[in-house]
Formats: structure tokens, sequence, C-alpha cells
């Protein structure tokens, strides 16, 4: 097997895992180290500089990091990130003095951002420190997008958004309210020096079905959020059907529950493991008592004297891998309102399909994956205008790339030139059995959020149902972090091979075998792997029998006792840090390492 | 002494023994013995071994001297019986624990100054009346408890960490054991327990006293350049005499073993055991050419199980003790009372 090249900082940012599924690669340890020791500010701070909005993705973030965390394959539970982000949101102080200063002279390039969601703040964020000129076209009278109009004001209260949008806009973007942009020609004849486009998905799907033209309370699940969130509607029948099992679905359900339903199904084709919902959104709709019916397939809508009294289903029976089903019969279920949460399209009518702006046969606009940019040169795409929903924390990654890109592009760069990720590591050692992190493995259960009981947070649209972990729930949730990036770090030639290492590891993750085949290597090792996506470390050859020290990354908890029993000090814990290449900043972020 | 103790978190698909017990639950406290002891990787194969062997924790008793390997009792096997003794006591003190409660696995821990010092008269009784148990000595040849003298182990020439060398022959506790009937003798390396795991297997699995000589370096004062007990100096001059793996007791299995390369005989579980010949010159049942074997390789450090001899009694066997432990005796039969006493006092006037 080769030497692992621990030098490439792919290797260790891959064993912090949460930082590796997280899109924007938030440096999550070191900000639950950072709350931990009450410096909530920097902890935040720290979150802004890859994820731009902790506060609002500390309460709507999917979490691709906790499926991740390494703690989850050790004791089924994941570390409560994205509540923990939401702790340093709450607790920070006036973030003003700590933001990048705008240059007051511009660098005299003009960039048009197209609606005022996440994406598009993201570019704004990295731009304007830069010195460009941004000015973006939002179709509302209010910015944030979908942030503000999909996501109800229980889960993601109004005072948080408009703080940390702000915080962007105070940076000196212009921004044009009320500003649809119908003709993307219009825009390019204004010669901006970039465009990008960041409108989202923002039309939801319809479901042609016998009689949905015959009445008005059926309802397309992202537009009826958004006359919620703009107050348009202020009522819903007490028997609502809301169709499809996302997480839009779950809003509406939920938003339903605080207009006025009180019998509210949420309809689902397929059985409970195939929802596209997450399963904290499934559980807290679930308590504030909406029904979740699987196997269910729409099938027409009851019209009476043009009245929707119900809806008709199919029952479906599905095979084990839930791909083929068949028809055991149907039901008729009564309603007074359904809402249509089935999904939602990129819809781009407003850009002329002769500006070299290439669309394929699904009308989705032609993007490169790495730049962002499009078939026209200076227009560029991101969030969910790009290929599709995905969510907040793509939109923002999709912010940061973009932004590279157009920085590039407006300093006659090629686009295609991308900075490099650097790292830094540095040990941990401060003396004998000494280390400047808590090394210690911490037993404690995931703690569970608190929620605004169910009789008062129906009393108020907007009252936030989560309340926040309390301090004690803080304290307990940081210590169950493995701190994953203080890594195992080892230098072969010091090692002498008197096993202590191998003796004292807890998870038994080191072995010391002659050398062979990876795959091989893997079945030799003193536990199994039991998860072969998790990387293999093999040192060079050890300097007295020439065998390879193997560590499986997989379960590793980071506590250093191989580093405390080595004589040698072959073993070291030294603290990665990813350095993120943004707009503007040097080309190779590489630090020296100390 | 780390900061922190060993986590109790163990890897989630860790096996269980015939007694429903992992690994791990055969460990001991933290070792505050230097980092990177041989010790501490002794340690680590005897629980690997009791493990191996479905031992029951209460069934087993530890005991030791005086010395950093005395220490060690204390690293394995929390729910086990421990005594430590006086300073090259312990076989005494085995003997009196083992003549009360033949029911026990006895293992001591002993180093090269606890058996080969001061406790030497001791070590070689205990071993003439083959008292049941597994005796491992921590053999780093220095004092490393008192700051790293010589020890009786030391080789002539071996160097001390300030430089000067040892003038007197060492004593070699595998010709010891040869020469005074020992009928366990085996050598081993801390740092090898592919080897060591099996022997002590064997050894705790022997009729009578089974003597482990095994090479522990001490990091601390015998790990330097010109030691003759050190990691390197050790690594380069193992030779493995005999090759050792522990079979457990089944029906037998008959096989050719070729003259020369590997035989692979499937075992009883299903898995392959893969035999070598043992050097022609080596025969693990003969005491006279073991010893002549050792004499003809004074540079090298020989290995493996050396000389096994199962068909001496031992301890209990030779005394007639009953099959049931002196201690689950009820009282009256333990103690016939001053009656029978004064009857056998009779019979010898």
């Amino acid at each position: 097997m080769n030497p692992t090249d621990t030098g490439n900082p792919d290797y260790f940012h891959k064993v912090v895992d949460c930082q590796w599924a997280c899109p924007a690669h938030t440096n999550v340890p070191e900000y639950i180290r950072l709350i931990a020791q009450g410096r909530y500010t920097d902890a935040y701070m720290l979150n802004r500089e890859s994820n731009v909005f902790p506060g609002i993705l500390g309460r709507t973030c999917d979490r691709p990091c906790e499926p991740a965390c390494r703690r989850g394959r050790l004791d089924g539970k994941p570390v409560a990130i994205c509540r923990l982000k939401r702790v340093a949101a709450d607790l920070k102080d006036d973030i003003t003095d700590l933001l990048p200063p705008i240059p007051v002279t511009k660098n005299g390039k003009r960039i048009a951002l197209i609606g005022a969601g996440p994406a598009s703040l993201t570019v704004a964020n990295d731009l304007m420190p830069l010195g460009y000129a941004v000015t973006i076209f939002e179709k509302s009278p209010i910015p944030g997008g979908l942030m503000r109009t999909n996501i109800p004001s229980f889960r993601l209260p109004e005072k948080v958004l408009n703080g940390e949008i702000d915080s962007i806009l105070n940076m000196g973007a212009e921004i044009r309210y009320d500003s649809p942009v119908e003709s993307m020609g219009a825009l390019l004849a204004q010669s901006f020096d970039a465009v990008f486009v960041g409108s989202g998905a923002p039309r939801g799907k319809d479901l042609e079905l016998p009689g949905r033209a015959d009445s008005d309370r059926i309802h397309i699940g992202i537009d009826w959020l958004g006359s919620v969130a703009f107050a348009h509607t202020d009522k819903i029948g007490e028997r609502v059907l809301i169709i499809g099992v996302g997480n839009t679905a779950m809003d509406c359900c939920r938003s339903s529950r605080r207009l006025g339903g009180k019998d509210i199904k949420v309809m689902a084709r397929r059985p409970r493991a195939y929802f596209k919902a997450s399963p904290w959104e499934l559980d807290d709709a679930e308590e504030e008592g909406v029904e979740i019916v699987i196997n269910h397939a729409p099938k027409r809508f009851i019209i009476e004297d043009g009245k929707l009294t119900g809806m008709e289903f199919e029952q479906l029976e599905w095979d084990e891998s839930a791909s083929k089903s068949k028809v055991t019969g149907t039901v008729i279920l009564p309603c007074d309102d359904v809402i249509l949460a089935i999904g939602q399209d990129n819809a781009f009518p407003w850009i002329e399909r002769d500006l070299g702006i290439e669309f394929d046969k699904w009308e989705m606009p032609a993007v490169n994956k790495v730049t962002f940019e499009s078939s026209r040169a200076g227009v560029f795409f991101g969030g969910d205008a790009a290929w599709g929903p995905k969510n907040i924390i793509w939109a923002v990654e999709h912010g940061h790339q973009a932004a590279i890109s157009i920085h590039n592009y407006c300093q006659s760069e090629a686009t295609s030139t991308r900075p490099v990720f650097g790292k830094n590591l540095i040990s941990q050692k401060m003396g004998m059995s000494e280390w400047s992190y808590h090394n210690d493995y911490n037993p404690a259960h995931r703690q569970k959020m608190q929620h605004v009981d169910l009789v008062k947070r129906f009393e108020e649209l907007d009252i936030e149902v989560e309340l926040g972990f309390s301090a004690e729930q803080t304290a307990r949730e940081v210590q169950r972090c493995l701190n994953c990036d203080v890594q195992t770090d080892f230098t072969a030639v010091k090692c002498i091979e008197c096993d202590a290492c191998i003796d004292i590891c807890p998870l038994s993750c080191l072995t010391i075998a002659p050398d062979a085949p990876e795959e091989v290597l893997r079945k030799r090792l003193s536990a199994p792997a039991i998860h072969p996506d998790q990387a293999l470390y093999a040192s060079l050859p050890l300097p007295q029998t020439g065998r390879l020290m193997l560590k499986d990354e997989d379960l590793c908890v980071h506590c250093g006792l191989c580093a405390e029993r080595c004589p040698t000090a072959a073993w070291d814990m030294q603290k990665f840090e990813l350095v993120i290449p943004y707009a503007g900043q040097p080309q190779n972020g590489l630090v020296a390492a100390v | 002494m780390p900061s922190i103790v060993k986590p109790a978190i163990a890897h989630p698909s860790l096996a269980r023994n015939e007694i429903g017990l992992t690994v791990r639950d055969y460990e001991g406290a933290m070792s505050t013995l230097c980092a990177g002891c041989g010790h501490d990787s002794i340690t680590a194969a005897i629980v690997r071994a009791l493990f191996e062997l479905s031992l029951p924790p209460h069934q087993i008793a530890k005991l030791s001297g005086i010395g950093c390997s005395s220490k060690t009792p204390t690293y394995f096997v929390n729910g086990a019986h421990g005594f430590n003794s006086a300073h090259g006591r312990m076989p005494p003190i085995a003997t009196g624990a083992s003549a009360a409660n033949r029911a026990l696995t006895y293992i001591g821990i002993s180093g090269d100054g606890d058996s080969l010092s001061i406790g030497m008269g001791h070590l070689c009784h205990a071993m003439r009346r083959n008292l049941k148990m597994l005796y491992v000595i921590e053999n780093n040849g220095v004092y490393g408890l008192t700051k790293g003298q010589f020890s009786a182990s030391s080789d002539v020439g071996s160097k001390s960490k300030k430089g000067e060398a040892n003038t007197m022959s060492p004593i070699d506790p595998v010709l010891l054991g040869l020469s005074i009937g020992a009928t366990f003798v085996a050598r081993a390396f801390s740092g090898d327990k592919e080897q060591l795991v099996p022997i002590l297997k064997a050894a705790l699995s022997h009729r009578g006293f089974a003597l482990v000589d095994v090479i522990s370096p001490c990091v601390t004062f015998n790990d330097h350049v010109g030691s003759t007990k050190s990691y390197k100096s050790t690594r380069e001059r193992l030779m493995a005499a005999t090759e050792s793996d522990f079979v457990p007791h089944a029906s037998e299995i008959l096989a050719d073993i070729a003259p020369v390369g590997v035989t692979n005989v499937m075992m009883h579980d299903g898995s392959v055991l893969r035999f070598t010949r043992l050097p022609k010159d080596y025969d693990v049942t003969d005491r006279e050419k073991a010893f002549a074997y050792l004499k003809a390789h004074p540079n090298e450090v020989v290995t493996g199980v050396l000389f096994t001899d199962e068909s001496v009694i031992d301890m209990h066997e030779a005394n007639h003790t009953p099959d049931v432990p002196l201690v689950s005796l009820p009282y009256e039969v333990l103690c016939p009372g001053s009656a029978q006493l004064a009857e056998l006092m009779e019979e010898f006037r």
C-alpha cells in the first residue's frame, strides 16, 4: 500500500467528517470549542466566514454535517451541530466592527445580482470588500428570497433573518426592490461587468388532475407559504390535505395548523423510509398533531356544486424496494383545502434565448459545475437557479464559488483558474500529558431541543417553536464533539515499534503489519474495518522492521492516548485547519505551519 | 501517566469470547509505567491470552513482588484476585495460595531483579515443586525503578545509559529453568505479540510451572545504542527456535508435515493452520538438546516454547491433595479435631 500523503489537505479534511460533508466546509469542531469557551462572537464569526448566515442556518439548515458526524457512528446520535450554531448566533455580541472593511474607492467594476436570496447575498458579501459596486434586483418589496417566503416565521424569526441580511446590505450594496428582471437582454444592455443569476427555483409544481381548475381552494405550496409570509393569507379551512412529503410540505402543514387547520393530513405516495423531508421536521409536524398518511397516490379532486369537498386517492402497495406499486383500492378523504407541495422548478421566461445563454431540453441553463459560468461569458448562475432546488447551505457555497469566478472574470483571469485549499497543522501538546484541547471522551447523550408548549405556540403565527439550548444543554452538547480536527499525526522515522499506541487505543484503530495491498491490510486490522469509505492511513516503512503503521480513521475518538503513550513522540496530536480560499484572497491559501 | 483514563467506549464489532466477554473486560487500571515500556505490551498480550482462553476473571489470581514488572498486575483483569508481596517472595505466596485453592488460575509477574536476585531461591523451589502457574519474567536487564543499575540478567558488554559496560556474567532464566527441572520453558519478546500471545496461552494451559522469560525493553534506562536489551538490538538478534501456536483441546487431526516448506491443515473451526518443520537440530521435548541449542547460539535471542514436559506431576498431585480445593472443604473435614491429632501423634511415638 502506498504511504498516505497527509500533506494533501484533503486527507485530514476528510477525517473531519462534518466539515467534509458541509458544502461550505464550515470548521465545525473549532466553533464548537469556541462555544465551549463562551466565545460566542468568535464562534459566530468563524461560522460566518464559510456559511455567511449562521443564525438562519442554525435554525433551518438541512444539516448534511450531522449524518456524517463520527459521533453518530459511535453512539448512534451525531453532535447537535446545527443547534450549537444557533447558540453562537443567539449569544453573539455586536459584530459590526468585525466585518471586513469596505473600500471607499471602488474598483470600477459593476456587478448585477438577480434575486436577493442566499446565493446573491453571498456573492455580494464576498465582492463588496474587494471594491466592487453591486446592484441587486429583487422582485419583492423585501430581501431574503425563499428564506423569507418559504420558511415560516415560527421556524425562522424575522429578526434573525433581517439581521443577517442587513449585515450584507449595510456593506453598501444597492438593492432595487419591486424590480423583477423582465428581460435579460435589457439588463445586459446596462453594461454591467458581470451578471449573477440567483433567482432561485420559484415555480411550484402543479398537479394536473380532474377538478384542478374548478376550485380556488387548491394551492401551490411555495406560493401559499409566500402569501402567508406577506400576510396576504391569514386563514385556511379546518380540513387540509397536503400533497407531498418534503420539507415544504412540513412547512405547509405546520403553517395550516396555525391558520385554523384542525384535521391536517400529509399525503405520501411512498413508505416513510423514502420521504424527502428531514426526520426532525417530520417529528416536529407530528408533535403538532399533523397526520402523515403513507402509500396514497392522488387521483382526482372532488368538486360538488363548484366547491372542493374532498380528494380521491389510490391506495398503493409497494414492493420491498418501493420501486413498483400496485393499486389495492381507492379512498375519498374530505377536505376544505388542498396544498400541493410536490416540488419546484426553475423558470426563466425572462431570459431571451438569443443572448448566447444556452438552455437544455428541460429549459435549464447550461452552467459549468466548477465556475458557475453560463455559456455566455460574464453571466453566472448559482443557488437553486443553477441546477434546481437544493438548500440554503448549497446556495451559499455556490455564491462563494461564483464570486471567485466573477472576480477572476473582472480581473481578466480565466474563470477556470481556481484557488486551492491550504492547511495548517499545529501541535496541541502543552507539556507532559497536557493538551490544548479537552481530550476526554464524554459519554453524554445528545441533548433534546425544548419546544414552546403545544397550546402557546399556536397563539401567534410567528412564535418561534424551538427555544434553543439552555446553558446546561449547551455545556453538555459541546463535550460530545470528538475534536476530529485534532489529528493523529505520525512520523514513521521516530517509531520504535513498542506497541504502546496499539495497546492503549480504546477503539482499536491502530495496527502494525507488513506491507500489503490496501484490501488485504483492511482485513488484518486490530478491529474490523466496518466503513470502507473511511480512510486507512498507512505510514512509511518503520525503521526497525519495515512494517507499516496503519490507522483506520473510522472510529477514532481523538483522545490522544496514542500520543501520550508514545515514548518518542512519533504520534502527535495536531490541530488541522483547512484554509479555504475566497474571492480575492491569495491563490494559494497555504500558511506556514509551526 | 496519561491525562485521562482509557475511554470506556469500544469498537462496536469487538468479538465476544465463550463466556460473553470482550477483550476490554480483561483490562485493568491505567498503567503508570513509562510510555513505551515493554511491560505494557506484555500486559496487553496477557489480556489478549486470557480473553482468548475465555477464563472467568474471578477465577484468576495475579501475584507479584517488587519492581516495575510487579506493578503490572494492576493493569490487567480488574475483576481478578491480586496479591502484591514483598520483594522476591511472590513464589511462596503463590504456593500457599495454590495449596489452599487449586481451582484458581495463578499468574505471577516478576522481573529480572525480583526473580534472579533477591527472589531467585524462591523461584527455583517453585519450579522444583512444579507449582501449577504461569510465571512471567519481564526481563529488561536493568533496575528501572532505581534508575538504571545493571541487573543479574545484564549481558557482559552491554552498556549502561552513561556508557559503562557490564562485566559480570548474566543469569539466563531459561538455562536456569532447564537445569533445575522446569517443565515448561519459553522465551519471547514484548514487541512480538504474534508469538507471545500463543506462548502465554500454552503456558496457562500447562500442567505445572510454566516459566516465560519475556525480553521487555526499558525505554527509559536500557533502550540506547550499546544496550543488548533495547528494542533495536533484540529485534536484530531474534531467532525463533520454534513456531508457536496454541491449539485448544479437541479431537485429533493427523497430518504429514512436509520436510520443507509450509503444510496447511484445516482445523475444527474451519480455520487453517500452517505448519513448518522445526529446525532439524531442535526438539522441544529434549531438555539436553534444548540446553545445547541455547549454548550454541549465545549471540542470538532464541525465542519460542523451548522445552515442555507434560508428564511431570504438579505439586498437588505429588502431595495427593483432594481434587476439591481445600478452601471448599467443610471445616470438620479440613481439620478433623484434636482427637484425630492425638491419634496421629501416637503413631509417631
